[in-house]
């Protein structure tokens, strides 16, 4: 799959793969994704495979764009793959730095933690299970509209409201599968973009930040009184920061939707509305493709499952279609200019990008 | 047959009025539940046992409604598994910890809970293994 994704991103930009100069690779649960240079021609290059939690797609952007900035090459390719099997994800304890105790009891889990985390956000902002339920549908019916999408069924808010609780408040439905995909992205200077196409995005900023002592966080057998905002807040404020404008200058946003909660949580926490407002912006629709802050064009998380390590690829790549106005049935209208993504999870990492035309 | 606790150091005792074992920085003054090697504060690594209250208030919680995946747990499984509680309890000013509920029914933010040791399972040797957990007070 990987190999599928490098070859459409080489078409697209209309290169060769001996044009491109060095790569970085993310995977979690391929040890290697190095090996995808086997299938693709072994020219030598340098290609470094990484791996930062749920944040690896955004650390490889991140990294590609920084050797370039470096001056060291001209054309470069970022890509992730990954593919994971059916069920919660699991690992030893130990290796996230928890005693083994706190697996053998139950509590090493991520799903309880998105539950525990917008079960207590509702309760401090007023967000209501509906609201999580017409999340999950809007990005089911987005996800519809995306032939690439691993979930193209859309479901009603009853079926979504009355599936299995596995988190309390979080029903099944709710939450994204875990599955297996790839994507691939091609990064050159800037000033050489036009060779290869006459709408050149531009990556504007790219910023990766893990938690601070005090930030609610997975994978915490316990936490200090004191309180801090979270990773994402810290790597949204130096994107924008870096980039020079803010929230009101964006025009379509990919968020984390690990569950229908962690989307509510992100448009707050990513500075797009006040805690709380999300009620009334989902209720009035203000999140879908025709709405003022349309989220998860493609279906996020919630319909293209999360193989981690081209998570945030596939947001980039969502994010260029809009900009160039090739996202067909799902295409945002007003002729975007200003995309955004956001990836959050383990084990307490963040990161953010933002292009434009 | 004998009842052992989940892990050493974790609690005081294996009576009625045993108390969890955090850590406190003898710089920062930051407690942390367990005890471990170093501040996640400050850099120093003087860390001493800081008994923590058996009382608290619930600061957040979710219900564990499917069985965890095996390893690294090890409770019940399949038929025999029983959705527990998880939140966390806020010790005084010392800290929050995580834990996990007696109960998946019936928890509200703010509610007093008290901590207590759990049977949890058997060991490969027969031996009855103890946990802690917090109940609501009613
Ligand atoms: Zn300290």
């Amino acid at each position: 799959m990987g190999a599928i994704a490098i070859r459409k991103a080489l078409a697209d930009a209309g290169v060769e793969w001996r044009d491109i100069q060095f790569g970085f690779a993310g995977s979690y649960e391929i040890d290697n994704p190095d090996a995808v240079v086997a299938l693709m021609g072994l020219t030598g290059i340098p290609f470094t495979n990484v791996y930062n939690g749920c944040a690896t797609a955004g650390s490889v952007l991140a990294l590609a764009a920084d050797a370039i900035r470096l001056g060291d090459y001209d054309l470069g390719i970022a890509v992730g793959m990954d593919k994971h099997l059916p069920g919660a994800f699991s690992a030893d304890p130990r290796l996230y730095a928890c005693p083994s105790w706190y697996g053998e009891l139950g509590q090493f889990l991520t799903p309880k933690f998105f539950g525990m985390k917008i079960n207590k956000y509702m309760h401090d902002h007023g967000i209501t299970s509906p609201t999580l339920a017409r999340v999950v549908a809007k990005n089911l019916r987005n996800g519809a509209l995306n032939p690439n999408a691993f979930r193209r069924k859309p479901l009603a808010e009853e079926e979504i409201l009355g599936s299995r609780m596995l988190n309390y408040p979080l029903t099944q439905y709710m939450f994204c599968s875990p599955d297996e995909g790839a994507a691939a992205v091609i990064v050159c200077r800037a000033d050489r973009a036009h060779r290869y196409t006459d709408k050149p995005i531009y990556l504007r900023a790219s910023a990766v930040r893990t938690r601070r002592l005090g930030a609610f966080e997975v994978h915490s057998p316990w936490l200090p009184i004191e309180e801090t905002v979270g990773p994402t807040v810290d790597a949204s404020r130096a994107a924008f920061e870096k980039a020079g404008i803010g929230p009101e200058d964006v025009d379509v946003i990919q968020l984390q939707d690990t569950d229908a909660g962690a989307e509510v949580i992100h448009l707050a926490e990513n500075g797009f509305c006040a805690d709380g407002d999300q009620e009334k912006l989902v209720a009035d629709g203000e999140l879908e493709i025709g709405g003022r802050l349309p989220v998860n064009t493609d279906g996020g998380l919630i319909a293209n499952g999360e193989p981690i390590g081209a998570s945030g690829l596939r947001q980039i790549h969502e994010v260029v279609l809009q900009l160039r106005g090739q996202a067909g049935d799902r295409q945002v209208p007003g002729d975007p200019k200003v995309g955004y993504t956001q990836l959050y999870g383990a084990p307490g990492v963040a990161g953010v990008s933002i292009l434009s035309l | 047959m004998a009842r052992i606790p989940i892990a050493e150091g974790l609690f005081t005792s294996m009576s009625d009025d045993a108390r969890l074992i955090g850590g406190r920085c003898t710089a920062c003054e930051i407690v942390t539940f367990p005890i471990q090697g170093s501040c996640p504060r400050c850099p120093s690594t003087d860390m001493t046992e800081h008994p923590l209250p058996r009382h608290g208030r619930l600061w957040a919680w979710t219900t564990q409604e499917f069985p965890p995946p095996s390893p690294p747990y090890l409770g019940p499984k399949g038929d025999a598994f029983v959705p527990y509680g998880v939140g966390y309890v806020q010790l005084g000013d010392d800290v929050r910890i995580e834990t996990r509920i007696t109960t998946a029914e019936g928890l509200k933010i703010g509610m007093e809970m008290e901590l207590v040791l759990v049977p949890s399972w058997t060991d490969k040797d027969g031996n009855e293994v103890i946990a802690f957990a917090f109940r609501p007070v009613v």
